[in-house]
């Protein structure tokens, strides 16, 4: 660490993880609510949809709770990133199902 | 660039790494907030979709509400996927001291939001209107 950074930037950053974070749970919490019809197809989906939840949070978590800078690889981002995609292809089933 | 290059591009650090010179951390991290930011906004489109589906009472056009709540989730995921594209392209132009990449898709996004949202209105006042 040379200079102190007036930014906070580190901070700032953790910080946008932990928002991030919520908000994965908040749509996880909400597609396992549509999922709650009872018939199997969609409660296996919602299963998916969880284990993608853990799986985000599980990457971002050391950026989330992190002290440094900069901590491991920038890995976390696409992987959050893709996991956030498959939430919403996973939710396009789930939205059809609750239809009928 | 074929697709899965750029996705190869996504995941791997030393590539991105090993490209022009390491910038003041604090750019890399202004980079990436950027990128949380939008996948946020992702994020709230797929949370609209969901909500959309389990919340709305059924509109007068067969099947719209099932519509809208299919059209948010598609556009959420698409809004993740190109959160982290635009993420890569712009950590390496830093790198490379080139120009940040400009796109056009904040504007059609927010074109497609607006449009989304005067149709909701046109929906609520038939509905309202035609009783």
């Amino acid at each position: 660490m040379t200079t102190r950074d007036p930014g906070l930037q580190p901070e700032r950053t953790r910080l946008a993880w932990r928002r991030t974070a919520l908000a994965l749970t908040v749509v996880t919490v909400l597609a396992v609510r549509l999922a709650l019809t009872g018939d199997v197809a969609s409660a296996l989906l919602a299963a998916a949809v969880v284990l993608l939840w853990a799986g985000a949070l599980a990457a971002c978590w050391d950026r989330a709770t992190g002290s440094g800078p900069t901590p491991v690889g920038p890995r976390a981002l696409p992987l959050v990133a893709l996991a956030t995609a498959g939430l919403a292809l996973l939710s396009v089933p789930l939205v059809l199902r609750a239809m009928w | 660039m074929p697709v899965w290059q750029a996705i190869r591009r996504w995941f791997d650090p030393s590539e991105l790494r090993s490209v022009g010179t390491t910038p003041d951390y604090r750019f890399s991290l202004a980079n990436e907030r950027t990128f949380l930011a939008w996948l946020r906004t992702g994020l709230a489109l797929i949370a609209g979709g969901l909500a959309a589906a389990q919340f709305l009472p059924p509109l007068p056009l067969r099947h719209l509400r099932e519509a809208i709540a299919v059209a948010l989730l598609l556009l959420g995921g698409t809004v993740a996927v190109r959160a982290v594209d635009h993420w890569a392209r712009t950590e390496r132009a830093i790198r490379l001291g080139e120009e940040l990449p400009v796109s056009r898709f904040p504007a059609v996004l927010a074109l497609l939001v607006g449009l989304g949202a005067l149709l909701l209105v046109a929906a609520v006042l038939v509905k309202g209107l035609g009783g």
